[in-house]
Order: structure tokens, then C-alpha cells, then sequence
């Protein structure tokens, strides 16, 4: 069904922007973990791009994203400025949470990115809750909610997709299939071959796989299901088929994979398989070169300036707990 | 003034703010047509429709978790969880999601949101569906907790849970449905943090909340007749916010304390109450602070058993009277 739907050719370069962005950023931002620059912990999207692209494309300006711990990705694809990404990641108090979320948490309600969650699952149910909002307040707006694998095994999971159907709510369920839970395969350890798509019928849904590699393919179910979302025919669920290039987070070298799983994975890594589409199709090597230096440049920017950012202000540390932008609990 | 049961508070205090607001929905288990199990949400789903009183499945994760999404844009949304007990199930949802987002992302994300459910022992229910859980709320930063102690408070005290901002968990007493009393014609709020001396005294202090009030004013009349005691009972009404200055400026007054609670021994909200008071009143002591709780054990089915966990009106008479005694 790839190409029933005509995508222009901007949106298809601005498609493979977001995706090189990404790839940019998310190499950074694995360098300045290992140089201590980046504190804690992180979860890379490198290799999934073409998920966040394909979709953040599809999506309108005030629909909302919830995504996971692995979510830089997907709240750049929202148009949330690197810069104070980077600061969070660095724990800066111009940081995009002010230093008090860090990389598992990245939010940005102005963009939609209405949150990244660090407990698997938990945000299946949050999403619902946000589709039904639009629905009750007949905003037509879509929450879009993506997931890893390892997901489709927790009970919130099947609360929130049964929940979601029963109400015909206007979200899409997005599994990004990525193969592995944490360090585990996740064909090891779920009953079926399919961890989202075999599950769809149980709720009444069909079964999508998309190869998660092709941002085509992905920019077309996407499209095709927020739009149905918006239009009131109920949810979707969509499994989409892809690959982390790392590890599952910090310096996991992700040893547990066979080598020659990896490097088919790598051969079909989205963007220079989108790349060599768009030239094929005539786009100028000169604008792709254009495109990928000027993400280049955005990145070292946005550190240069994360980098400048202040510490926290101490006194932020008891604000913003209540809406009165304080933290009393008691006189 | 009309007279209303506990009960009947519940629906009518949702019912205030359904009226007020059309950004109020509500859903839970059996809470529409069937009105509810213990039957506080009866008239509401005939009365506001299906769009804005929603049945759930048996999904408690989902209910919370749809319940914060929705607060999250827009809507002013109340969950019901059945029985407090169940807070359990979605406990992540309440403590990891719901308490933290707000300071997570530097208060980008507001959760005007209400999580009702039936709490506390008495009713022979056993222990997955006779717990008190506020104490567990209120140990976690970024939700307040509400207990009301009578149908006035239950309407007043609903209704500002609905209007606040910020998340607030409501625990109905299970074993005060039934009880009726006076509630004020018109419209009808009762800030949250305002403790209520509910008897004034000067010989000691009672600290209680819900189902305890009762029992320690019975206490306190006990207290009066039997023995001369002047007792004043403090109804706490919200844990957070605390009114610790009510609590701290009776302390300066009677120089004696109790607290009350149904919940286990160990860091029930009473512990922070004499953390308190020893920390800020300890000026104020002309005695030993005194906790009354159940003993550390989850409560028990049979009635002698529960009866003999919770703090009775006889325990809490005969334990402040031999204090008292002791101090003399």
C-alpha cells in the first residue's frame, strides 16, 4: 500500500530532517555521556528514527505525543528546541524542565510533547485519558503514544488499548518494535510472534505491522490512522518493526545480540536508505548535504549554548510542586 | 439547612460542581446507572448523562491513568477507585505519574484531578477492602489528602477537591455512610487545610480524622461525665495540607495530645503529628505525646478481631483517662 498516499516533496525532505536531527543529536548527546557531561543515564533512538519522523510528520500541531524513556527522538520530532534538550541533559537549569526531569522525562506541553514516561507502560493509560479529553471537548485532536516491545507484557497495556476501543477514543497505540526488551529478545519471552500487532484482535483492532525502517511507510500508516483517529472511527494499533543501533541505555555495548543480527539491522538503516530514495527521485546530493550539515551545525549550537546555561537556582528546588508554584504541605 | 446522609453528600458535592463546571466528568466501576456500590453516586448519571458519568471496566490503571491524561488537557476529571484497598493496583499511576509530573516538568503540566474512594475498617470486609490508605498518600509529595468526618464536611470538602488545582486523593469513610446531619442550604465549600475543632476542651488534646472523630468526641463526653475531663477534639479534616497550627495552638492550650487513628502503628499520620508537636510544642508538654492506632497487622474479618484493632470509644476514653491520670 506504500505510495497510495501523495506525500509532497517538502514534507519528504523535512521528514528526512527531523530523522538526520535526530541521528546528529543522539550521536552528541552519547559522546557527552561518556565524557561526563551528560549525568545519570540515557536511552538512545539511534536506528528508530524513521518512527518519530514518519509520524511527527503526520501529526497535527496540537496533537499530543506521549512517548518512553527512549523519547529524544520523538520530542525533537515535535520541534522542541535542542538547546535547552541538551541543557536538561546536562542537569542546566535552563534545561527544558529546569534540571528536575532529566533525559527519561522530556516534556514540552507547548510542542505536544506531553511527556516522556520512565515506567513501562504507564503512559498507555495517560494517553487514553488525553484522547478522551479531545473527545469530550470535540477538539480534534489525536494523542499519538508510542511504546517499546516490552510494553505489550504489562497489564496497563491491555487496561488502556481494552479501554481505548470501548470508548473509541482518538489515539494511536504505536509499538516500536525494536526487538529487545532491555538485555532480553523479546520473541524469549511473549507468547506470540507479534508482541502488539498479534494482540490487536483481542480489542477489536487490526493488525498493522510497518516496517519501522522505511519513514515512508511509516508517514503512511501513520497518516491513514490519525486521520481515522480524527475522524472519530476509534483507535489504532501499530506495530512498527525496527532496530536500536546501541545499546539499551548508557554504555551498554548490547553484547547480547549476535553480530550478524546487527549488521543486517544496519544495512537497513532508515536514513541513508532514504537518502539514496530522494536522490534517485532527483533530489540534488547538494541539498541532502545542505540538510545534513545544517543539523550538524544546530547541534554544536544547541551544546555550545547548553553548555553556557546556569546550574539550577538552589531555591528551585521546592517550587512547581503545587500550582501555586510552591511545595508547602502544611502552615 | 437540609439534612443529608454521608452518603448522599458524596453525590451531591460532585453534583455542586458538575452543575458549576462542564469541564467535571467522572468514571469509575458501576458508578453510573447502578449508582455506585455503597451508592454515593446515585442521580448523578441520570442527571449529567453519559458523556460526563462514564462506566469503566475493572481497570484501575486505566481509570487513574485516564483520569491524569484527561487533568493534563483540560478537563477537571474525578476517578473513583472502589475501595481504597485498590489503590494498590495503580499505585504507580498515583505515586510515579500523577504526585510527580507537575514538579518533573517545572510545572508545565497541571493535574486538577480527584481520586474518591471508599476508605477505613468496620465493616467485617477483612483486609483487602477495609484498609486505611491515606497515610500512604500522604507520604508522597505532590498530592493532598482529604478525609471528611461528617456530610457536611464530605459536600464542602468534595467540592474544593474538585476546584483545586493541584491532584487530591478524597477518602469517603465506608463505615459513615449511613450517618446523617445538617447541610448548609446553597452553595458549599470548605477550604482544603483548615482543621475544625470539633468540641473545644482544656485538659488535653484528641487528634482525629473520619471515622476516629465520632469516636473520640463519644470519648470525650465519656471523658467529662465520668471523670471531669475536659477534652477538646481536633478534626483534622486534610492531611496536606496540614493545619499543624490548630493542632500546635490547642497543644499550647491543654498541654496534653492524643492522636487518634485506625491505621497500623508504624508512621501512621499521627507520627508526624507528635513529630510536631514534640519538634515545635514541646514547650507546650506537661506530657508524654500519645498515639492510639491499631496495632501493626492487617485488620481481621471477624468482628471481635477488628473491633479490637481499631480504637474504640472505650480504648481511646481509658487510655487518655489513665495518661491523664499518670501526669497527675
Amino acid at each position: 500500500m506504500a505510495g497510495e498516499l501523495s506525500v509532497s516533496r517538502d514534507a519528504r525532505l523535512a521528514m528526512y530532517r527531523t530523522m538526520v536531527e535526530c541521528r546528529t543529536f543522539e550521536e552528541r548527546a552519547q559522546q557527552l555521556f561518556f565524557e561526563g557531561l551528560v549525568r545519570g543515564t540515557t536511552h538512545l533512538g539511534n536506528g528508530q528514527e524513521a518512527v518519530a519522523a514518519g509520524f511527527a510528520g503526520a501529526m497535527r500541531a496540537d496533537d499530543y505525543t506521549f512517548c518512553t524513556y527512549r523519547g529524544h527522538n520523538h520530542t525533537l520530532a515535535r520541534g522542541v528546541p535542542m538547546a535547552p534538550i541538551f541543557a536538561e541533559l546536562f542537569g542546566r537549569g535552563s534545561g527544558l524542565m529546569g534540571g528536575k526531569g532529566g533525559s527519561m522525562h522530556l516534556t514540552s506541553v507547548e510542542h505536544g510533547a506531553m511527556g516522556s514516561y520512565a515506567i513501562v507502560g504507564a503512559h498507555l493509560p495517560i494517553a487514553v485519558g488525553a484522547a478522551w479529553s479531545a473527545q469530550y471537548r470535540k477538539s480534534g485532536q489525536v494523542a499519538v503514544c508510542f511504546f517499546g516491545d516490552g510494553a505489550t507484557n504489562i497489564g496497563a497495556f491491555h487496561e488502556a488499548l481494552n479501554l481505548a476501543a470501548v470508548w473509541r477514543v482518538p489515539a494511536v497505540f504505536v509499538c516500536e518494535n525494536n526487538q529487545y526488551m532491555e538485555y532480553t529478545a523479546i520473541g524469549s519471552v511473549t507468547a506470540v510472534e507479534r508482541p502488539a500487532a498479534d494482540r490487536a484482535a483481542a480489542y477489536g483492532l487490526e493488525a498493522i505491522v510497518v516496517d519501522g525502517n522505511d519513514v515512508r511507510a511509516v508517514h503512511e500508516v501513520a497518516r491513514t490512522a490519525i486521520d481515522a483517529a480524527r475522524a472519530g472511527d476509534g483507535p489504532a494499533l501499530i506495530e512498527a518493526l525496527t532496530y536500536r543501533h546501541g545499546g539499551h541505555s548508557r554504555a551498554d555495548p548490547g553484547k547480547y545480540r549476535p553480530d550478524a543480527e546487527v549488521q543486517a539491522w544496519l544495512a537497513r538503516d532508515p536514513i541513508p536508505a532514504e537518502r539514496a530514495r530522494l536522490l534517485a527521485e532527483g533530489v540534488r546530493e547538494a541539498e541532502l548535504a545542505r540538510i545534513e550539515a545544517e543539523a550538524t551545525a544546530a547541534v554544536a549550537a544547541a551544546e555550545a549554548i547548553a553548555r553556557d546555561g546556569p546550574e539550577p537556582d538552589p531555591a528551585t528546588l521546592e517550587t512547581e510542586l503545587w500550582s501555586d508554584g510552591g511545595s508547602a504541605w502544611r502552615n | 439547612m437540609a439534612e443529608l446522609t454521608y452518603r448522599q453528600a458524596v453525590a451531591a458535592g460532585i453534583a455542586q460542581e458538575m452543575d458549576r463546571d462542564p469541564l467535571v466528568v467522572f468514571i469509575g466501576e458501576d458508578i453510573g446507572a447502578a449508582g455506585g456500590v455503597f451508592k454515593t453516586t446515585e442521580g448523578l448519571f441520570e442527571r449529567f448523562g453519559p458523556e460526563r458519568i462514564r462506566d469503566t471496566p475493572i481497570s484501575e490503571q486505566a481509570i487513574v491513568g485516564a483520569v491524569m491524561g484527561a487533568a493534563m488537557t483540560g478537563l477537571r476529571p474525578i476517578g473513583e477507585l472502589m475501595f481504597s484497598d485498590f489503590f494498590a493496583v495503580a499505585w504507580d499511576m498515583v505515586a510515579n505519574q500523577i504526585a510527580k509530573t507537575r514538579y518533573m516538568t517545572d510545572g508545565q503540566v497541571s493535574l486538577p484531578l480527584v481520586l474518591r474512594t471508599a476508605n477505613g475498617g468496620g465493616l467485617r470486609f477483612g483486609a483487602q477492602h477495609s484498609q486505611s490508605v491515606e497515610s500512604w498518600a500522604m507520604a508522597i509529595p505532590g498530592l493532598k489528602v482529604v478525609a471528611p468526618s461528617t456530610p457536611a464536611d464530605m459536600l464542602g470538602l468534595m467540592a474544593a477537591a474538585i476546584r483545586d488545582p493541584d491532584p487530591v486523593i478524597v477518602c469517603e469513610h465506608k463505615a459513615l455512610f449511613a450517618v446523617k446531619g445538617e447541610v448548609p442550604d446553597g452553595e458549599h465549600v470548605v477550604p482544603l487545610g483548615q482543621a475544625r475543632i470539633a468540641r473545644p476542651g482544656s485538659d488535653c488534646t484528641i487528634v482525629a480524622l473520619a471515622a476516629m472523630v465520632p469516636r473520640a468526641l463519644e470519648a470525650a463526653e465519656r471523658l467529662a461525665a465520668e471523670a471531669g475531663i475536659s477534652a477538646e477534639v481536633i478534626d483534622l479534616r486534610t492531611l496536606i495540607p496540614l493545619d499543624a497550627r490548630t493542632i500546635l495552638d490547642s497543644l499550647a492550650r491543654t498541654g496534653r495530645l492524643f492522636t487518634v487513628e485506625e491505621n497500623p502503628r508504624v508512621l501512621g499520620w499521627g507520627a508526624e503529628i507528635v513529630s510536631i508537636a514534640a519538634d515545635e510544642g514541646f514547650d507546650s508538654l506537661d506530657a508524654p505525646l500519645v498515639r492510639i492506632t491499631a496495632p501493626q497487622v492487617p485488620l481481621a474479618s471477624a468482628a471481635v478481631l477488628e473491633d479490637l484493632a481499631m480504637p474504640s470509644v472505650e480504648r481511646i476514653a481509658a487510655t487518655v483517662r489513665r495518661r491523664l491520670d499518670e501526669a497527675r
